[in-house]
């Protein structure tokens, strides 16, 4: 028997940032990362990251993180051309993986939103929808926010890194909103706060400064939010007002559970 | 009631009247002594537990209105400081903090692991204004988080020869029954210092006891004057009624028995429907201890570190296993919580989980109330009319 070889020294993993239709908020987010940019571009070579650097280099990529929904006819080729070259493949914001406040436009009718906002709509190529990226592709982990929360962020390429499942919490804001023992806003204010049923990761950021949370992570693991309502009445809003309240960036994750009573979402980190 | 001749209380520690000024003393004193002491403040609308500066900080002329799911802080016009009850914390928040570090490791040059366990510095407290149901609820938590055959050392250090100042209740809330739960609302062991406030035509003044040797010599070293019968007589009456003014209470039956026959009773379609999973009733309950590991690791990969962090039977990652949660209906783990709270408790540390304390009412964001529930369940397995 021979002894095993012994390993080549590995080629750093390459990551790839991608866009679709955003914002660039959550891009923004890595490069946010200051303290920690140079210890991840050291275990990492950063191949395709086009708000860092005009220099992107073809695929393929160990993880690709991507943000944006899928809103036009071109996106629908990119999206799969960026599967195919990549290991992992990551969504990051409520646009990649709810379709954003551009998802909108699905309960709208586009042709008119077309004709009021542009005075040549036949140069504008778009889709009627606006969906997250894991409804055309198969997508490995889904991040999040709007935008996401930085430690998050890294603690997701650490995670992909090391290959270990990302400790990413699905549980409600409620949680980390105790945990950091902040005075609930909603039984102690009377304020509106849709953390009961929203995703956690941001840790609570709005309640702790004494405002209610506004479901930027979208739709928490398991849900009832007709639950919810009546607190919402009692809380001083009219149906109009919830249904501004919830249809934002998230708008189709909570439109999919806003009729539904108690039970799973499916809104987990993994597919 | 003690006899105006008695100069002792019955238990054989010493008594004692103080007034504010005494009171003042009493939190320097223990400063004095090393520890850090945590009391009830007013922050952000409500009365939160908190390290105390001095007893300025103390809560003076603040009451609290409670319901299910509403909490306001109000004005009270006699100056008491601890006529309130259910705020969103509880001693476990100190005791059993939300995030600790267990261990850490580090990956060497030659790839040999160092793994270092955490070793918890010990903190000194005193916990001043321990309402009676609390005192049971960490004689509770003393039994989970060390009785066993293995004591977790980070509660120990937070825990071993910490100074507990008990505040009898002369006012509960709205959402309080301790007196169902034989925990209130006087306080009867486990203390170091038990504190009577009384306000009326005399003033306002505190009856103070000892339970221990530390608790007397502490007291003796405060400014004070010898207990009195009209103060003694305020004291006991005034808890005494409170005990008659419950703003809630359980059905009369053993809630044992009750939970384990009514697993399936169709109440719990009916809670299940207003339950939002949301979890706060857990984190604020003062006995609930359940947790959850977290591990992470720097970028390198280098650096590993293992966190226990509180969680919930309301998480639906709670009771993952291979193949998904045991527990994915949100019915099965509002019934884990009642049933384990009131029923299975007794079979895993003998002693019921609920200590009446009222806080998962008052905080639960839909106003879900586990008394109405065992009402509600009672009946349904009866028959009968019995009301809440
Ligand atoms: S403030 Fe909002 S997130 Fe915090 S506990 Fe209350 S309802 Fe939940
Ligand atoms: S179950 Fe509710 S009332 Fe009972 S001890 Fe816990 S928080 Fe208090
Ligand atoms: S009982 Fe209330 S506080 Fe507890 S999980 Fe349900 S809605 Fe949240």
């Amino acid at each position: 028997m021979h002894p095993p070889e012994p390993p080549a020294p590995a080629a750093r993993p390459r990551l790839g940032v991608f866009k679709f239709a955003s914002c660039d908020g959550c891009q923004l987010t890595l490069l946010d990362c200051e303290d920690e940019l140079l210890a991840l571009a050291a275990e990492v070579d950063i191949a395709h990251f086009a708000e860092a650097s005009s220099d992107a280099a073809p695929g393929p990529y160990d993880l690709a993180l991507v943000e944006g929904s899928v809103s036009t006819p071109e996106h629908l080729d990119r999206v799969r051309r960026i599967r195919a070259e990549s290991r992992h493949l990551v969504t990051i914001g409520a646009c990649a993986t709810a379709g954003g406040v551009q998802a909108l436009r699905n309960y709208a009718d586009v042709e008119e939103y077309l004709a009021t906002v542009y005075a040549h709509p036949e140069y504008i190529a778009t889709l009627a929808t606006s969906t997250p990226i894991s409804a055309h592709v198969r997508v490995d982990f889904e991040l999040r926010g709007c935008p996401i929360d930085r430690g998050q962020l890294l603690e997701v390429i650490t995670a992909f890194l090391s290959g270990r499942k990302p400790g990413i919490a699905n549980h409600s804001v409620c949680f980390a909103c105790k945990r950091r023992g902040n005075v609930c806003v909603t039984v102690a204010h009377g304020t509106p706060c849709l953390g009961p049923v929203t995703h956690a990761g941001c840790g609570a950021l709005c309640p702790t400064y004494g405002r209610g949370c506004y479901g930027c992570f979208g739709p928490a693991a398991t849900t009832n939010l007709p639950a919810l309502i009546p607190v919402l009445h009692r809380d001083g809003m009219d149906d109009e007002d919830i249904g501004r309240f919830l249809h934002t960036f998230n708008v189709a994750d909570f439109t999919a559970v806003e009729a539904r009573g108690p039970g799973v979402t499916g809104k987990e980190g993994t597919e | 009631m003690t006899s105006p001749a008695e100069s002792r209380p019955r238990d054989g520690g010493i008594e004692a009247v103080l007034d504010r000024s005494g009171l003042a003393a009493l939190v320097t004193a223990l400063q004095h002594r090393g520890r850090t002491v945590i009391g009830p403040t007013v922050r952000d609308g409500a009365i939160v537990l908190d390290e105390l500066d001095s007893a300025t900080a103390l809560p003076y002329g603040w009451g609290v209105e409670l319901e299910a799911g509403t909490y306001r802080l109000v004005r009270r016009d006699d100056g008491a400081a601890f006529s309130h009850s259910a705020g969103p914390q509880s001693w476990k928040s100190f005791l059993h903090p939300e995030r600790v570090r267990q261990w850490s490791a580090d990956r060497g040059p030659g790839g040999g692991l160092t793994v270092r366990e955490e070793r918890p510095q010990a903190v000194s407290y005193a916990f001043l204004g321990v309402r009676p149901c609390d005192l049971r609820a960490i004689r509770i938590l003393d039994l989970v988080m060390a009785g066993g055959r293995y004591p977790d050392p980070a509660y120990l250090s937070r825990r071993t020869g910490a100074f507990l100042i008990a505040v009898e209740c002369t006012e509960p809330g709205a959402t309080c029954f301790c007196v169902s739960m034989g925990t209130g609302p006087a306080a009867d062991a486990g203390y170091d210092l038990a504190l009577t406030e009384v306000v009326d035509d005399d003033g306002h003044r505190f009856l103070c006891r000892s339970g221990t040797e530390e608790g007397a010599d502490v007291l003796a070293e405060l400014p004070r004057r010898a207990a009195d019968d009209a103060t003694r007589t305020a004291a006991v009456l005034g808890v005494r009624a409170a005990a008659d003014r419950m703003g809630r209470s359980m059905p009369p039956v053993d809630l044992r028995t009750l939970m384990r026959d009514t697993l399936e009773a169709e109440r719990w379609d009916d809670v299940t429907a207003r339950c939002l999973s949301c979890g706060n009733c857990t984190m604020v309950c003062p006995t609930c201890f359940c947790t959850t590991t977290e591990d992470v690791t720097d970028l390198t990969g280098d650096h590993a570190e293992r966190w226990r962090r509180w969680d919930s039977c309301y998480d639906l990652d709670f009771s993952l296993l291979h193949g998904g949660p045991v527990r994915s209906s949100p019915r099965s783990r509002y019934r884990q919580w009642l049933t384990h709270k009131l029923g299975t408790w007794h079979d895993q540390f003998d002693s019921s989980g609920c200590v009446g304390c009222g806080r998962c009412i008052v905080w639960c964001p839909t106003g879900i109330d586990l008394t109405e529930e065992a009402h509600a369940l009672h009946r349904e397995a009866s028959g009968s009319q019995d009301a809440p």
